[in-house]
């Protein structure tokens, strides 16, 4: 049997029974916090209560399984906090994904007192940049089309000095990387957030240089962060999925090896 | 009432998404439609949002509300209308402008965020003294940290061969980026199947109602 | 000449953002900060401009019935039952043309255009992302090959770092005593991450953001002009 031309099909069978077992059946391994993942928990834990926070939804759908349960964490942290919660979006499927967890959590949250929902703007880096010199000319309403004005939350607000710092769940472009261009290197607010696994090795040289504090990188470190808060959500229920799918590609990636040196060898004897 | 037409959601969510699947069995008509809805609500989504989170209160509303203070913004309107001509391919030369505008201003805006964040602050953290670390390892990292940036810049630097020292230091560069790329594909593997997983957790949990809470 | 003016708009756009910079104050701060709202407005319309174009397309594939023109007919309809129910009754508590449409959201229990971002399109993308994990699956089984030193190192270190970010890998090494305490999975997967994975990245970021400085440069002193549709 030629291991190398096997339908490919089998290999994605075998992949979703290996994926939805561990969620029938729940292993319960046992998660460790990383450093990155503690950075973002410490510099939230930090604020004092009252403190305003950006939370910038710069993701969709597609995202969603990966950071929304980032997302909702770290807005449970801040309602424990007592922080106030500010949303946005520089992507406009963030608006509907961040009152999604609003609705889940709204009996903590009063709208326009400590959380409001700005909605999407566009333009990504120049609107970060128009929002450092003058926030409220940005966001003259809130997702609903009410004047800021009428609610306490952004009462003075002028630009980013009156927020404690900005977290951007990222997806890609605009995302984080534009909060920290402008955000955190031209205007000095601290910068953290979540981005997709894809994309965390990316960022850990801004970690590195303390121009992001902290990064929370896909389901793992989002599972990380319901732990630190006490919280398991749906990224702790699919902890035991990811580690059974990772030892799946690991065992593809050794059988896809052995099959391809036994083809190799094959083809090398058949040309003796 | 609602409780028939959150079910109702919870069935039309999980034949979406079976309709996608079943594009890894082989291409076919429930695949294709479910494409196509996908792009069909996906731009309204946009338009409409775009419409009530941009237009209407940064514009429309300012200049009816007080013209005033804000005729200065029928400038970017009459832009944004030579924008949307360009719908008319006979009127294409107009949207030239606002264009011209937006590229101008992204184009400056990024020489001066890319030298500050991606240039020079990574180029300062790269000039440290290794030996500030204080354990071996922290030593072991910072001198990775230098010598694997320097190479991998050497790398990418082309007006020189590639060959003696250059290639060298060149080939370490190789080295270090092969490691970034395995990072990378591990980290990507991770999460493509977040995304599985999160499919599952609807389909099993939502629909199927399997799953414990 | 067509290009003359488009090419002075830009370099007098990008010089004034560079000097606003360096000169924050009046005139250069005050008029970079116009062009940044306007800016926002511009991308708005873009963006419409972009749904109509696409709308267009399909209209056209449909109307002179090209080949799978039947799909196409789905975007066009989909489309539209989005549009009108976003413009009509609004999303969330965003009253549209008709006002909220109580009697429907009462039913439904949501805004139409929220329930089908909820029950629709978030399935649609999700799933579409989904299915990137079967295929991840096939590609680390089919081309994931130790054939020489650089891949081989690649495919270890992506095999660390799948290993020390998951919960089993973490249990895996465990009981490793505190001398190599170092070599405990999620602590070789960080230390991976940390510094040799930094050091290729930053050299990625720094090659290509000196990249996209020169070519900003360029675009700026119109030397690139292939956004104007020239050569």
């Amino acid at each position: 049997m030629n291991l190398q031309k096997i339908d490919r099909r089998w290999i994605f069978l075998f992949m979703l029974v290996g994926v939805m077992l561990p969620l029938i059946f729940p292993i319960g391994f046992k998660i460790e916090v990383m450093p990155n993942t503690k950075a973002v928990y410490d510099l939230i834990d930090s604020a004092k209560p009252g403190d305003r926070i950006l939370m910038s939804f710069d993701f969709d759908p597609g995202s969603g399984p990966e950071l929304s349960p980032v997302a909702t964490a770290i807005t449970r942290h801040a309602i424990e906090k007592d922080l106030k919660i500010v949303y946005l979006a520089l992507w406009p499927m963030g608006v509907n994904l961040g009152n999604l967890i609003y609705e889940k959590e709204k009996d903590n949250l009063i709208w326009g007192e400590n959380f409001i929902n700005l909605g999407y703007i566009a333009g990504g880096l120049v609107a970060i940049q128009s929002m450092g010199r003058n926030f409220t000319e940005v966001f003259p309403t809130d997702a609903n089309g009410n004047s800021i004005h009428n609610f306490p939350i952004l009462k003075d607000v002028k630009n980013f000095s009156d927020f404690a710092f900005v977290v951007s769940i990222s997806a890609g472009t605009p995302g984080i990387k534009e909060w920290i261009m402008s955000a955190g290197d031209k205007y000095g607010l601290p910068v953290t957030g979540g981005t997709t696994a894809v994309s965390t090795p990316g960022f850990l040289p801004y970690v590195n240089t303390g121009q992001l504090h902290g990064i929370i990188g896909g389901l793992k470190q989002a599972a990380e962060y319901e732990m630190l808060i006490g919280q398991p959500g749906t990224a702790t229920s699919g902890m035991d999925a990811q580690s059974i799918a990772h030892i799946i590609i690991i065992i593809f990636i050794i059988i896809g090896n052995i099959a391809w040196y036994r083809n190799r060898k094959q083809q090398k004897e058949a040309k003796k | 009432m609602t409780e028939f037409w959150t079910q109702f959601g919870i069935w039309i969510g999980a034949l979406c998404t079976l309709a996608i699947w079943s594009f890894l069995y082989k291409d076919n008509p429930f695949y294709k439609i479910a494409e196509q809805i996908f792009v069909g609500i996906s731009a309204a989504y946009w338009f409409v949002y775009t419409i009530y989170n941009i237009l209407i209160p940064n514009f429309f509303e300012k200049i009816f509300t007080d013209f005033s203070a804000n005729w200065l913004l029928l400038i970017p309107g009459v832009l944004g209308m030579m924008m949307v001509l360009r719908i008319f391919p006979k009127l294409d030369f107009l949207g030239k402008y606002p264009l011209a505008l937006m590229v101008g201003t992204t184009a400056g805006l990024g020489i001066i965020m890319y030298l500050k964040t991606d240039v020079l602050s990574q180029v300062v953290s790269a000039m440290v003294n290794p030996f500030t670390g204080g354990t071996v390892l922290a030593v072991l990292g910072a001198f990775i940290l230098i010598v694997g940036t320097l190479s991998g810049l050497v790398y990418f630097f082309f007006s020189k061969k590639h060959e003696g020292f250059t290639g060298g230091v060149a080939r370490l560069g190789i080295i270090f980026l092969m490691i970034s790329f395995g990072a990378s594909f591990g980290y990507t593997a991770m999460a493509r199947i977040s995304l599985l997983i999160g499919r599952l957790q609807f389909l099993l949990g939502d629909w199927l109602g399997i799953l414990g809470n | 000449m067509n290009y003359k003016l488009p090419l002075v708009i830009t370099f007098c756009a990008g010089l004034l953002m560079i000097l606003a910079e360096f000169i924050p104050h009046r005139p250069f701060g005050s008029i970079s900060a116009n062009i940044e709202i306007w800016f926002l407005i511009i991308t708005g319309f873009a963006i419409i401009l972009g749904q109509i174009s696409l709308l267009k397309m399909n209209i056209i594939k449909v109307v002179y019935k090209l080949p799978n023109w039947k799909y196409h007919l789905a975007t066009i309809i989909s489309f539209s039952v989005m549009f009108l129910v976003g413009i009509l009754y609004g999303m969330q508590k965003q009253p549209g043309l008709l006002g909220h449409g109580e009697w429907l959201s009462s039913a439904l229990g949501d805004k139409p255009f929220d329930y089908i971002f909820a029950n629709i399109y978030q399935h649609l993308m999700a799933a579409m992302f989904s299915i990137l994990a079967f295929y991840i699956a096939s590609a680390a089984y089919r081309a994931f090959i130790a054939r020489t030193l650089d891949s081989t190192l690649l495919l270890s270190v992506s095999i660390i770092v799948m290993l020390g970010n998951t919960s089993f890998g973490t249990s895996l090494t465990a009981g490793l005593p505190q001398a190599i305490k170092f070599l405990h999975l999620p602590n070789l997967s960080s230390f991976i991450m940390d510094f040799p994975n930094t050091a290729g990245q930053r050299a990625i970021l720094i090659g290509a953001g000196i990249g996209i400085i020169g070519s900003s440069l360029r675009i700026i002193l119109g030397i690139e002009r292939s956004w104007l549709g020239g050569k």
